[in-house]
């Protein structure tokens, strides 16, 4: 593999720096490194971190390959700037056995523009009863990890108790969607003010905020190691603040969306900004970013979830829920984060890349941009503005909130292990 | 005139006004002898109706008619959307019909707004009811009846209804009615309470510009019309109240209960009833109870909007001039 100079980057947004890259590895960093032998990229001041990591990502394959494959799905992560994700375990069939997990890790590996790392269901076909075979998934070629009935709550306190004592046999970690099934039958949006005047039944914050508060003593009680995804809630915030204090060990991911979209926006009835959990109240968008920044939420996770358009040009109730999150995740960070001056370039890529890998043992990813190290890298123009234009996406669907909005910043090279997988903006 | 009919919030004093001065003209149609103008002759309206509901669909069956239009019944059940047409699908196949104005009734809050809003179609939509968001047909006749009988019938013309109270009691929390009519008696001029036991009102409701109360029997005598709203069996199994006792104890309307309403004071119900529980036979059957004529209201009020969406400049029912020049 060929040599590449980066010339004139921040990196992690300090001053610009040189990075030479030398096969898959990071050979050096400094000032007026030679380009000799390299091929050169003029970053011209644009933003150098590793590359990021998302925790929380929809690949669909197997099952849905009409909304988005592994292949589109990493072309999206690498677009961008992601060199590893996760892939949640709700696909058909449910990745519940060593051989589904095994299909998703290979295609990742075949495909090349980023890792995929399969997340197991915590139970038999997501549905709560019964635990799967998590040590047969953490054994697989896959070597997984993360467990999560993402997309429903592992509801039943029994099945959550022993799925976290289970795991701790081989360091795994249970990724909790926190969601109370009882106090969320027929929820459309978040429960409040606006969802008495639309009439869509009601997603109470508690639904979220007791599960949330069960999980972490449990896992306080046995000993185990939790982590809850997309909070959403001001009250979350509050539960995983005291549960961090009192030394569980919990970790927490906060999407793109909610720290930018409230539940303002269901009064349009369009279907683009139905999710789960749903959009909720400025108050809550403010604490989140908050959390974000103290470190009280560990991580970014996109929540990357990938729609046809027939299931999103129809009635609200009718509605898929989920929005497409990769190819706009570091935009919105920057938005809500770098240029409200919450997070530095330096958080951003602690909460986006270095803890992501961490929780999920992605070893590679996350590294420091020093010499060494996997050349696991993303540069950003941090200068760029403009508006969302989905019919450029990688990703085989289009479900973006953020159609037609301005965004800044932009990712215009990833390499994976020095490859390029996007480079001048254009998957490699 | 607004295009569309979707919430009774998006009326405003003017256009209800007006649509319920339009309704006074429509109702003198039905005391003659052919109850039949030709203000919609030629044009198409469709009835979409994803929920049953016999009475709504009449109701506007019969309004369509009264204006001349051509009517076309689509009721979803046995229909392609059983087969898994879209909503977009079947609005854009009766546009393609050449439809002028389409009725929508929906299970799903929020329907007519799609469907009147995302380009699929470019015909008026009047919203007849959808989910558990909105129905102001409903709200429009409510209003029409309490100034009739609180303002009165020639005196009402060009009126709100300024200073009166109005209470709604039951199930606001699924009741579409309750939440256009809320709207609608506000911006006409009305001072609503909702009574309710807590199970049974949205959280959010103190946002709306209303009162809230748990009580029924204070209420009451501060009240010039109260409007008793329909309260599913079901509901009771899903612990939004203990029993239908306790329920009917706490906020049904007998006649002592109907005896501390000031004498002026009115019943209504959006039908239909469910009697003994929410209301006894006493108070259904009693002089003060307009259901019936709630239901006749329903046509002169669906005509007035109809014909006002569909392009109604001049005066409904010309009147043959008697007088000189």
């Amino acid at each position: 593999m060929s040599k590449i100079l980066i010339r004139g980057a921040k990196v992690l947004g300090g001053e610009p720096q040189d990075v030479l890259i030398d096969g898959g590895t990071i050979a050096e960093v400094g000032t007026g490194l030679s380009a000799e032998g390299a091929e050169v990229v003029e970053a011209g001041g644009k933003v150098l971190l590793p590359g990021l990591v998302d925790l929380h990502t929809h690949l669909r394959e197997p099952g849905r390959e009409d909304s988005e494959t592994v292949l589109t799905g990493t072309q999206a992560a690498a677009s961008g700037g992601y060199t590893a994700v996760f892939a949640m375990a709700n696909t058909f069939p449910v990745a519940d056995t060593a051989g589904v997990v095994e299909q998703v890790y290979r295609l990742g590996q075949e495909h090349g523009y980023c890792d995929v790392q399969p997340i197991g269901a915590v139970t038999v076909g997501l549905e709560g009863a019964k635990l799967a075979e998590l040590g047969a998934m953490h054994e697989s070629a896959a070597g997984v990890t993360v467990f999560s009935d993402d997309g429903k709550c592992v509801h039943d306190a029994v099945i959550m108790r022993r799925a976290l004592e289970y795991v701790k046999a081989f360091g795994g970690v249970v990724a909790q969607h926190a969601q109370e099934p009882r106090l969320t039958e027929g929820a459309q949006m978040n429960e409040g003010t606006v969802s008495a005047e639309l009439g869509l039944g009601g997603w109470p914050a508690v639904a979220e905020e007791s599960i949330i508060a069960r999980d972490v003593l449990l896992a306080e009680h046995v000993g185990s190691r939790v982590h809850i995804c997309h909070l959403s809630t001001a009250g979350s915030v509050e539960i995983i603040r005291w549960a961090k204090s009192r030394g569980i060990d919990v970790t927490a991911e906060v999407t793109p969306h909610h720290l930018l979209l409230t539940d303002e926006l269901v009064r349009s009835y369009n279907p683009v900004y139905k999710v789960n959990p749903p959009l909720r109240t400025e108050k809550d968008v403010m604490a989140l970013r908050e959390a974000l920044a103290d470190g009280t939420i560990d991580i970014v996770a996109t929540d990357h979830a990938p729609h046809p358009h027939e299931d999103k040009d129809c009635e609200w109730a009718a509605a898929a829920m989920g929005m497409v999150g990769l190819e706009t995740a570091l935009s919105v960070v920057q938005q809500t984060m770098v240029e409200t001056g919450l997070l530095d370039w330096a958080g951003v890529a602690d909460r986006m890349s270095v803890k992501p890998a961490e929780i999920g043992q992605a070893t590679g990813h996350g590294r420091p941009v020093s010499a060494g190290e996997p050349a696991n890298l993303v540069l950003v123009d941090a200068d760029y503005r403009g508006d969302v234009d989905p019919a450029g996406f990688a990703s085989r669907s289009r479900n973006t909130p953020y159609e037609g909005r301005e965004l800044p910043g932009r990712v215009t090279h990833t390499w994976l292990r020095g490859k390029a997988t996007l480079a001048d903006g254009k998957l490699a | 005139m607004m295009r569309h009919l979707i919430s009774a919030a998006d009326l405003t004093r003017d256009d209800a006004v007006l649509i319920l001065d339009t309704a006074e003209e429509m109702a003198r149609v039905a005391d003659r002898p052919i109850k039949k103008l030709p203000a919609l002759r030629g044009r198409t309206i469709c009835n979409l109706f994803f929920e049953d509901s016999t009475r709504t669909r009449i109701s506007f069956e019969a309004a369509e008619k009264r204006l001349s239009a051509d009517v076309i019944n689509f009721a979803a059940k046995g229909s392609s959307v059983s087969k898994g047409e879209s909503l977009k699908d079947t609005a854009q196949t009766l546009e393609a019909m050449g439809v002028d104005a389409v009725v929508i009734r929906h299970s799903a809050s929020g329907a007519p707004y799609r469907l009147a809003t995302s380009g699929w179609i470019d015909a008026p939509v009047i919203n007849a009811g959808d989910g558990t968001h909105q129905h102001p047909t409903q709200a429009l006749l409510d209003a029409f009846t309490m100034r009739r009988r609180l303002v009165g019938r020639d005196a009402g013309i060009g009126q709100g209804l300024d200073g009166k109270r109005v209470t709604l009691v039951g199930d606001v929390l699924h009741s579409r009615v309750a939440r256009s009519n809320v709207d609608l008696l506000h911006t006409l001029g009305a001072e609503v309470t909702l009574v309710a036991p807590p199970t049974l009102l949205p959280v959010g409701v103190e946002s709306w510009p209303c009162e809230v109360s748990y009580d029924l029997d204070s209420t009451l005598p501060k009240t010039d019309a109260v409007m008793m709203l329909r309260v599913q069996r079901e509901r009771m199994n899903a612990a939004f109240f203990p029993t239908e006792r306790e329920y009917s104890r706490r906020y049904g309307l007998d006649g002592d209960r109907m005896a501390k309403m000031p004498e002026h004071a009115i019943v209504m119900h959006p039908g239909p009833m469910v009697r003994g529980m929410e209301i006894t036979a006493e108070v259904a059957d009693s002089e003060r109870c307009t259901v019936v004529e709630q239901v006749a209201n329903g046509v002169h009020t669906r005509m007035a909007v109809l014909y006002l969406l569909l392009g109604g400049n001049e005066p409904a029912v010309t009147h043959t001039r008697t007088e000189g020049n």
